[in-house]
């Protein structure tokens, strides 16, 4: 009975994971599911609703969270959508939206993905769900979206297209295979680098032209966005079994430039974007979400810790259209602190601001620099900041923010000269200020005297 | 050990953070704590007297690590000194300190000591007579700042042990001890 619908896969952040070529369409959020006779599932209680593309996903506030979890309802299984009537009762009730939906014999909602038979002998029974709005969303928006999702039927061009590109890959291979200068259907077949040019010429043709359509309009540009990344994702799976055939013939360089094209339509991004448009009033909260999703990543390769700048330019750079404002950003960012996620905002005394892992400690890194001024050479003239970065790998803005930080808490002092600006570790607190000239004969500043004094400056 | 002069410098006078005003809070506190106490040792073994925030001072700056006080870190050193009441600022825009290394309390019962050391409870001494007498020599009243034993002066005959008389012009201020 629980598991009438199918459940939603969401990320450790808590947004949806989407299917191929899947988009986010509008969102709603205190929405309930109910069913008019009720006796399938537990109604689902003020829950965010998303229309994508495919599907319908339910997903539970995070305050109901250990209740229920996130369902799923495929466009495929609706089978009738109602339209609102406008009457005097509707005024005083919440907005809601119903519809109806094919359930399979043993009672479950019915999945395309499962194969149960087709939709047309298995759908024998139906029943109508009713989504209540009780937040302020936009409903007839919604209403007129999920007609649009519904009516386009995109996971039926998701399972031709898939099935092309099968297709198409196992030719490509079983034409590699066999010999001869003629392909099965009769074209000259393209051999080594001057066919791979050739197909690359061809391909830059038909993209250019995609371009030339795609910019005439901004909605042709809307449709022709999926074919675009489409287009990015036969490219990149062309330029791979390109290079796994041509062992011999490619030369460096051509490798070189494949695999800068493969990073680049690598790098195509987000399929589908959180905008103001499709998430309205929640466009904050589930950018935040995405953006814990997107960071992670990058957050990993520079070692924990980003700076928001570039984390901004590398969001934006995989959103591709849509971008946001710095401010979106920070907004998002800052969102963090409300939400279950792994990464946090951090502000350093500079005001520099920073993304990085909730697992990142500081102590570590002070760990690191304890040992980097402690060396012979650095008793000596100290650290500066790249310094810094090329030991702990990091960059040197953010080397210098760690190297502040270190120095608040009385790990460094500074010393700023015509040299620049360089750390030393912080002798400061060894010294006995009744004794100046005592020295220990353990501790930092010991070790410090006899460092300095083997460089004979003394 | 570095020396400058006869006076002997502590090891830390080669740590270049020593030469640049820190901005942690409590580092800073203790690097003017060690400044203070360096300044004052330094000035009482040299009897140095003023020190001139323009002008060079052989403590302000260190060739072997070429390393010298700002301006702002001198003021703020002098000015720690000065809220011990160990320092005094001789002029409004903070050009020229006079360094305390007794306090003028302290100079005052030098003075009585040296008065009754000498047999002079009764007797009448010029000013001059005090700082570079025959009797003064060897003593730390030897080569005092004026603007320094003028102060005790003044402050032992608000106590009623001496009577400042003045002469024709400020050379001969005399002082009359009645101790």
């Amino acid at each position: 009975m629980a598991d009438f619908f199918s459940k939603a896969e969401v990320t450790s952040s808590g947004r949806p994971v989407l299917l191929r070529s899947e988009v986010e369409c509008h969102l709603l959020s205190s929405v309930d599911i109910e069913s008019e006779d009720n006796h399938h599932f537990y109604p689902l209680k003020s829950g965010l609703l998303i229309l994508t593309t495919h599907r319908l996903l339910w997903l539970p506030s995070s305050s109901s969270s250990s209740t229920s979890s996130a369902a799923a309802i495929p466009l495929h299984a609706i089978s009738h959508i109602f339209s609102t009537k406008k009457s005097l009762k509707s005024m005083f009730h919440s907005p809601r939206i119903r519809f109806q939906v094919l359930v399979s014999p043993d009672g479950r909602l019915f999945d395309p993905a499962s194969g149960s038979g087709s939709s047309s002998g298995s759908g024998s029974k139906s029943i109508v769900l009713t989504a209540v709005v009780r937040g302020k969303g936009d409903c007839d928006g919604f209403l007129g979206k999920l007609w649009e999702s519904w009516r386009a039927r995109a996971w039926e061009c998701n399972e031709t297209s898939g099935s092309g590109s099968g297709s198409g890959s196992g030719t490509g291979t079983s034409t590699a295979t066999s010999g001869g200068l003629y392909s099965s259907d009769g074209s000259v077949r393209m051999v080594g680098v001057a066919g791979i040019l050739r197909k690359e010429q061809e391909m830059w043709e038909s993209t250019d032209k995609s371009l030339q359509d795609a910019f005439q309009d901004l909605n042709a540009l809307m449709s022709k966005a999926k074919e675009m990344v489409m287009l990015a994702e036969k490219m990149r799976q062309k330029l791979l079994s390109g290079s796994s055939s041509q062992t011999s013939g490619a030369n460096d360089e051509d490798m070189g430039s494949k695999e800068e094209m493969q990073d680049w339509l690598l790098s195509v991004g987000i399929i589908s974007p959180v905008t103001k448009e499709s998430a309205g009033a929640l466009y904050h909260q589930q950018l935040s979400r995405q953006l814990a999703d997107f960071v992670r990543t990058p957050l990993q390769r520079a070692g924990g810790m980003i700076n928001l700048i570039d984390a901004y330019c590398l969001f934006n750079r995989a959103r591709g259209t849509e971008l946001i404002s710095p401010d979106d950003m920070l907004q998002a960012c800052s969102l963090w602190e409300k939400f279950d996620v792994p990464v946090m905002l951090r502000k350093f005394d500079s005001g520099v601001m920073v993304i990085q892992n909730k697992s990142h400690s500081d102590e570590e890194v002070f760990a690191r620099i304890k040992g980097l001024v402690t060396k012979p050479e650095a008793l000596r003239s100290g650290i500066s900041p790249s310094d810094a970065a090329i030991t702990l790998g990091i960059a040197p803005a953010m080397a210098k923010e760690h190297l502040l930080t270190a120095e608040s808490k009385g790990l460094l002092c500074r010393d700023i000269s015509p040299d620049g600006f360089r750390f030393y570790i912080n002798l400061f607190p060894e010294i006995d200020p009744r004794d100046v000239y005592l020295v220990k004969d353990y501790g930092i500043c010991n070790t410090w005297i006899k460092a300095v004094s083997t460089s004979g400056l003394k | 050990m570095q020396k400058l002069g006869d006076f002997k410098l502590p090891h830390f006078f080669n740590y270049p953070p020593y030469f640049t005003l820190q901005p942690v809070r409590e580092t800073r506190e203790k690097q003017v704590q060690l400044w203070k106490e360096l300044i004052l040792d330094y000035c009482r073994t040299q009897k140095i007297f003023v020190i001139g925030l323009e002008e060079e001072f052989p403590l302000f700056s260190n060739s072997v690590i070429e390393r010298t006080l700002s301006h702002e870190a001198r003021e703020a050193f002098l000015s720690a000194l000065i809220s011990e009441g160990r320092a005094e600022w001789l002029d409004k825009g903070h050009r020229r300190c006079l360094i305390l290394w007794h306090r003028i309390q302290d100079w005052a019962d030098i003075i009585l000591n040296f008065v009754k050391d000498n047999g002079f409870e009764d007797s009448v001494m010029t000013v001059e007579e005090i700082r570079s007498g025959i009797e003064s020599r060897g003593t730390e009243l030897h080569g005092i700042d004026r603007t320094i034993l003028m102060r005790a002066l003044k402050l032992l005959e608000q106590k009623g042990k001496l009577a400042i008389f003045k002469g024709t012009s400020a050379d001969d201020e005399g002082v009359k001890f009645s101790v």
